[in-house]
């Protein structure tokens, strides 16, 4: 982690590398962005940070070109600026990573960072000519880039650095990150920060969307707050803590970790035993993993994504037929026996999928369609040979008001719900037929502060009242929050089994990264 | 984004397809203009001989009848995301069941006895022609586009041969078999009409449509009421989740495919026992290509596929009317036009919906924004 740099580095006397001044936006009746003033110095990294659906996104697409403000104006260097589509924006030097990558997997690196930009029809010297601009860029910045590998090669944090690459290679001088750390490992998440101070010290300007508070401590100067589509506030980032920033975010205290007493485990409830679960490939994604799940205990599985978290999850959920290996719930061997979903929750499984949008929810149906998904066949959801619409109605009512979904109304398309509702929904539906395991994939993915304190405390809830719980997540802070029990998974395996007490956030993300000695 | 821009929901289901039918009416009144004739004058003869009329009334919602039959069949297949190009060789194996049911019967048997048998033959032979396309995309993942569209060459070679070498009334040229019994005659509605006093001009409009009515709502009821038609949207709209709800995918497509089959080969109740009293060289006439059409412009959903039936109805009825009377225009116009109405309605859906959004977009609430 780099420290946040002092006031030298902020050149003084010139305009602000990116100026907004009162932008404002409606789509309908949402007002999305009040009036937004911001304005971002040269040499300087600036945190934007809220809630999702505070209005950080809308903005960033503004600028980017994706959206037209209704009011309002954009300054780069001091100069007024006309942005319509994002090509005027990459040729008025703004670049953006979006957190899913715009990259072609099976192009190089090299070919990547030239698409779109080639000079004239001979692909040949675009490519030389971007090579030696490329070497010199990496050296520049410490961007460390194999030009020549394909992309879907390279991990994650590489194909990141590509992207900003590419910006730099466009000449981008002010560099928007949009929620870049999600798929990256602590350790991962720390040399991408190196990097945002070696473009700081360049001069650069650099935005920061996140909602990671973590984050903006670790390496803005600045940092601005958003709530409801207007600035609640911008502060240097060195005069404020965590707790304020969030206060901010939220427009109310929260708290930031889970309060819970210690776990009082009890019976297994599920046991898995030599699990090797395979890939369409045949490359074997689990690699023999045992371990138990008891009553009244959250145990977490923490690793990078990719690592066969996914999988494991999947095959225990009934999705995946694993190689070999036992899966024990109730007296059943649910491998040998062939059960899948169905007769999983039948058994007392629930399951809370990783990808709420491709999995969890269908995103065209109503929030009521989704609330018996997977639970269809349920008795009280039938009258004769039909559906009954009124107690799939009621239900879902009832499900809405316990588990504060808002807006309560079952009749909405489910894709017009924010993440943390849709997710509220997910785990009232699941929680709702009293399993006796849950299995759940990264609880709070795109779910704002103020719906994870209350995901959190149902999940606290549930353990103490005697449920077996496994959580898998990319969120460390997550992992150590809510787990009694940490499960570190690398390439297939189980490298380390740490209790809560003796676990911390280095030694985890070591395990991660596969140093087994870590857990001696 | 660049997502297409979200309209009222009156807009979406009214205005919009009237929009686009309307272009595809303007262009086509441009192809009459570049053949000597008056647009004006053709489009009048066209709602006059399709709508103007009892006879044409009657003609339009025979050629109705098929479609709605066909286009319901598509839209089965397209909660299940499955595009089943199959309809017109399902339609057509489907029409050799019922057939040869009122073949059998139709001597020897009263209509009650008959009509039951002939919609399970058909549904039967429509199905079973549907089901190996579908096991196929089920268990082999072969793609259900191209097994369907040969499943229709398939069964119009096997048509033909059965016509022209084991069905044919013997004494005679034409490959057809010989007329059904009376037993198997469906009630033309202008005889049902006279039963109650009122008087209908004789046109091959049958009880057939009744069928395809009751259709529309058993398809409706299925899909959007029942256990069944869930599993089946689940499925259709996301595999992964279909999954992860305990819903076989392969086992989805395969029911799905086989009502639509069955849906499609009910053509031959409208067609065979009800106009033609034979089985005759193809019969579905084109039947099953328009129903994609006509689902794709009813939005899948029954009551939309019956306005667009009535709709595609009129344009048959209307074209033949038209090249009646109009000598530089021949029955092909009746493809033009409704090509451009597909065209317009299905692949250039979007075109209108930008300027249309932004028109109505003072009064209109429009997408909460990602953020």
């Amino acid at each position: 982690m780099c420290p946040p740099a002092t006031d030298s580095t902020v050149t003084g006397g010139t305009a602000p590398a990116l100026e907004l001044r009162g932008i404002d936006k409606r789509f309908g009746t949402v007002h999305a962005n009040r009036g937004i003033s911001l304005s971002v110095a040269r040499g300087s990294v600036h945190g934007l940070i809220g809630e999702n659906g505070a209005g950080k996104s809308t903005l960033m697409n503004i600028v980017y070109g994706f959206h037209q403000p209704d009011v309002g104006e954009i300054l780069v260097g001091g100069r007024r600026v006309h942005i319509a589509a994002p090509h005027d924006a990459i040729a008025a030097g703004i670049g953006m990573v979006h957190q899913h990558f715009m990259l072609v997997e099976n192009f190089t690196v090299l070919e990547n960072v030239v698409l779109g930009v080639e000079q004239g029809a001979v692909l040949a010297r675009s490519l030389a000519h971007a090579r030696g601009e490329l070497e010199k860029l990496a050296r520049d910045y410490g961007l460390d880039v194999p030009l020549d590998t394909v992309v879907s090669e390279l991990p994650v944090g590489v194909q990141q650095r590509v992207e900003i690459l590419k910006a730099l290679y466009r000449r981008a001088e002010i560099l928007i990150l949009d929620e870049p750390t999600a798929v990256l490992t602590p350790q991962e998440a720390d040399a991408l920060f190196k990097m945002l101070g070696r473009l700081r010290a360049e001069g650069k300007a650099v935005i920061l969307v996140t909602h990671k508070l973590r984050e903006i401590m670790a390496v803005t100067d600045r940092v601005t707050v958003m709530r409801q589509g207007a600035v609640v506030g911008e502060v240097a980032t060195r005069d404020t803590s965590p707790r304020e920033l969030a206060e901010k975010m939220v427009g109310r205290a929260v708290l930031l970790r889970v309060e819970k007493a210690p776990a009082k485990p009890g019976e297994p409830l599920l046991a898995v035993r030599d699990l090797e679960v395979r890939d369409r490939l045949g490359v074997a994604r689990v690699k023999g993993v045992s371990f138990d799940l008891r009553a009244g205990e959250i145990v977490g599985v923490a690793g990078v994504s990719g690592n066969g978290q996914s999988e494991l999850l999947e095959a225990l959920a009934g999705i995946r037929a694993p190689a070999r290996g036992a899966i024990t719930l109730g007296g059943h061997d649910l491998v040998a026996q062939n059960f899948g979903p169905r007769e999983r929750r039948r058994l007392g499984l629930a399951h809370v999928p990783e990808d709420r949008l491709r999995m969890g929810v269908v995103t065209k149906f109503s929030a009521e369609d989704n609330a018996i998904l997977g639970y269809q066949d349920r008795a009280d959801y039938q009258r004769g040979p039909l559906l009954n619409r009124a107690s799939i109605r009621a239900d879902c009512e009832k499900k809405m008001t316990a588990h504060d979904v808002r807006p309560a109304l079952p009749l909405l398309r489910i894709s017009a719900f924010s993440g943390g509702n849709q997710q509220k929904l997910v785990l009232a539906r699941e929680i709702d037929c009293d399993p006796q395991v849950l299995l759940i994939g990264q609880p709070t993915r795109g779910v704002d502060i103020g719906a994870i304190e209350f995901i959190h405390k149902k999940l606290v809830a549930l353990r103490d009242a005697g449920k077996a719980l496994l959580i898998v997540s990319v969120e460390l802070e997550e992992i150590l929050g809510l787990a009694d029990r940490i499960l570190v998974m690398n390439n297939g395996e189980i490298v380390g089994e740490l209790a809560r007490a003796d676990a911390n956030e280095e030694k985890i993300g070591l395990m991660m990264a596969g140093v087994k000695e870590a857990h001696a | 984004m660049s997502a297409p821009r979200k309209l009222p929901r009156w807009a979406e289901l009214g205005l919009l397809p009237l929009v686009n039918l309307l272009a595809a009416l303007i262009l086509s009144g441009v192809v009459v203009k570049i053949l000597g004739e008056s647009p004006w004058a053709a489009c009048k003869l066209m709602l006059a001989g399709s709508l103007g009329t009892q006879d044409g009334i009657g003609y339009t919602l025979y050629y109705a009848t098929n479609f709605m039959f066909t286009g319901l069949a598509v839209a089965v297949a397209y909660h299940a995301g499955l595009f089943n190009i199959g309809g017109e060789g399902q339609a057509y194996i489907g029409g050799l069941g019922s057939g040869l049911v009122a073949l059998w019967l139709g001597d020897r048997a009263p209509f009650a006895v008959v009509l039951p048998c002939a919609i399970l033959g058909s549904a039967s032979f429509g199905a079973a022609w549907a089901f190996i396309p579908a096991w196929l995309q089920a268990r082999r993942g072969s793609h259900i586009v191209i097994t369907t569209i040969m499943f229709n060459f398939i069964g119009a070679a096997l048509m033909t041969y059965l016509l022209v070498n084991v069905l044919i009334k013997p004494g005679q040229q034409s490959p057809e078999t010989r007329e059904f019994g009376a037993g198997a005659f469906m009630p033309l509605a202008s005889d049902v009409l006279a039963k109650v006093g009122i008087t209908f001009a004789a046109t091959p409009l049958n009880f057939a449509f009744v069928l395809a009515l009751l259709a529309a709502v058993l398809v409706w009821v299925l899909v959007w009421r029942t256990r069944w038609g869930y599993a089946i949207r689940v499925a259709g709209q996301n595999q992964s989740a279909a999954v992860y709800a305990g819903i076989s995918p392969p086992r989805i497509i395969v029911q799905a495919m086989l009502l639509s089959g069955a849906l499609a080969g009910c053509l031959g109740l409208n067609e065979l026992l009800g106009a033609q009293h034979r089985i005759l060289i193809d019969f579905p006439g084109g039947a099953g290509f328009v129903g994609i059409a006509v689902a794709l412009m009813g939005r899948n959903h029954p009551v939309g596929i019956f306005l667009a039936a009535v709709l595609f109805g009129a344009l048959a009825q209307g074209g033949s009317q038209l090249s009646f009377d109009m000598p530089k225009i021949n029955r092909d116009m009746v493809v033009v036009i409704q090509g451009l109405v597909i065209l317009f309605c299905g692949a250039l859906e979007n075109m209108f919906r930008v300027p249309l959004a932004a028109m109505l977009s003072p009064f209109a609430k429009k997408q909460k924004p990602a953020a």
